[in-house]
């Protein structure tokens, strides 16, 4: 866990707010990052009712079982990424509370709580083109038949391993990528965003 | 590109995946007793099927989970997805007999 005082975006280099402050109007793509938020990953078995019910009491949320699903209660979200694996995001500076809370009501359960709060950053792709843009780089079907508000899925973006998460119907995709891979993600979409008109936004 | 239906994730893109090569092969156990031969069979020998090949696959991109996979190597055709540690579906284990 990093000193809260040393805490710099994944981001921090590239001034988005000054970038920001020149904002066009009309653009088909709005860019942003969400940094520092609360994540962490969870392993359990999905057919123990006592690790649902621990997850639930440590956590406010319920863990979605279906695949490439999430369950939100707000302000906490639970996003699928395997049979036995989830990752629970929230507001910055929440893992101090969620990972002792979860470690606590697991007891002895056979479990996995893991902090990856400074490991991963978001971008938010918003606007009408956001489906266009990320279809260059991604094998999905993003359709909103195939892909609607609140699903997730771990895929390929540009070549790298994203997290993909439709959270409105802007629609809004929240791109969740290592730290390290922050700053490239953020040139490709800025490039292939180009012919749409890109808009910054600091959040 | 294949379409590979990973168990867990539904389909998805080729290049999400990784392959591991042949399924099914199990580790001697009396390596004492194991011939020059007999280990190299085990470390290099694999079967190169015009045909049904059982092999591994990993969900690289996805869910990171291993499973099995049933392709035919004429068509691409993908016959069957099957967990790790489970045997071959009865159907696949049939053509996959045939063609040794
Ligand atoms: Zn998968």
């Amino acid at each position: 866990m990093v000193e809260p005082y040393l805490r710099q975006s994944a981001l921090v280099h590239r001034g988005l707010s000054r970038a920001a402050a020149g904002a066009m109007s009309g653009a088909g793509i709005v860019l942003s990052e969400r940094p520092f938020r609360a994540m962490v990953n969870l392993r359990g078995e999905a057919s123990d009712a006592g690790f649902l019910s621990a997850v639930r009491a440590a956590a406010g949320v319920e863990l979605p079982l279906q695949p490439n699903t999430t369950q939100r209660a707000a302000p906490v979200t639970a996003l699928w990424l395997g049979p036995d694996e989830w990752l629970i995001t929230a507001p910055a500076g929440e893992e101090r509370v969620l990972v002792p809370a979860l470690r606590a009501s697991f007891g002895e359960r056979h479990a996995a709580v893991i902090d990856l709060t400074e490991s991963r950053t978001v971008i938010a792709v918003s606007g009408a083109h956001a489906r266009d843009l990320l279809a260059k780089g991604c094998t999905l079907d993003l359709h909103p038949r195939a892909f609607p508000v609140g699903a997730c899925a771990q895929t390929g973006l540009a070549r790298a391993g994203a997290l993909l998460h439709l959270v409105d119907e802007a629609p809004t995709f929240e791109i969740t990528i290592l730290r390290s891979f922050a700053d490239y993600m953020w040139v490709w979409l800025a490039d292939a965003a180009q012919e749409y008109g890109v808009a910054l936004r600091t959040e | 590109m294949l379409l590979i239906p990973c168990p867990f994730c539904g389909p998805r893109d080729e290049s999400e995946f990784g392959c591991g090569g042949e399924a099914h092969i199990a580790r001697p156990t009396d390596t004492d007793r194991l011939s020059d031969a007999d280990w190299a069979a085990y470390l290099f020998m694999r079967k190169n099927p015009k045909g049904v090949h059982l092999e591994r696959w990993v969900h690289r991109l996805g869910c990171r989970r291993w499973f099995n996979l049933a392709r035919s190597t004429v068509s691409h055709e993908i016959l069957a997805v099957y967990k790790m540690g489970d045997p071959p579906p009865a159907s696949v284990a049939g053509q996959e007999a045939r063609r040794t």
